[in-house]
């Protein structure tokens, strides 16, 4: 199962400038607060998209939920 | 339905719907919190909208993210376009953009009485018609 820091570690790493709040109870449901500049100019739906891109096929499996809320750094 | 019949219906159902949400269980019975949260702000705006459930065929899911790019259910459709899931609609309907983006819809091209059942006979895969 993966640690918020884990979490938070693959969404900065896949975006950059990306600054990730992850916080988790139980390593399988993540709630986020992701700010970059790379969100600039793009839909919500395309700002959620990056994120959940960084865990193609995770998502409903070890990560069953990502609560997610993105900002234009 | 082979799996090219089942996308080819939700490509339908997404064109043939204004207001069409893609969840676990029915907005009766919703199987899921995120699902059952996404139809509560739905039906406090009081929005008609079509519900499809995606649990009765694995395929449904797949095909569906196949077609919105988006890995996660809930999805919520307006006018063809993914609004987004249950995160954005909350988002939406706490700043009051989901009530102006829906709202402005049904006053456009919803007729004055809803059309009960038109649309539900040439709905596929048991979608739920809510108008009316």
């Amino acid at each position: 199962m993966p640690s918020a820091d884990e979490v938070k570690t693959r969404i900065e790493a896949a975006i950059p400038g990306a600054h990730a709040e992850v916080d988790t109870a139980d390593e399988v449901h993540f709630s986020a607060l992701v700010r970059a500049q790379a969100f600039d100019g793009l839909s919500r739906v395309a700002q959620h998209r990056l994120v959940y891109d960084v865990f193609d096929g995770e998502l409903g499996g070890a990560i069953h939920a990502l609560a997610l809320k993105t900002e234009v750094s | 339905m082979s799996d090219n019949e089942i996308r080819d219906a939700i490509s339908t159902a997404i064109a043939d719907n204004d207001v069409i949400l893609f969840m676990k269980g029915s907005p009766a019975s919703p199987a899921c919190g995120f699902s059952a949260r996404t139809v509560a702000m739905l039906e406090a705006l009081e929005t008609p909208f079509a519900a499809v459930d995606v649990l009765p065929d694995p395929r449904i899911r797949q095909e569906l993210s196949a077609i919105s790019k988006w890995p996660t259910i809930p999805q919520l459709f307006h006018n063809g376009e993914l609004v987004g899931g249950c995160d954005i609609v909350t988002e939406m309907y706490e700043s009051g953009e989901l009530a102006t983006a829906l709202g402005a819809s049904a006053s456009d091209d919803a007729p004055q009485e809803a059309p009960v059942g038109a649309e539900a006979q040439a709905a596929p895969m048991g979608i739920e018609n809510r108008l009316g």
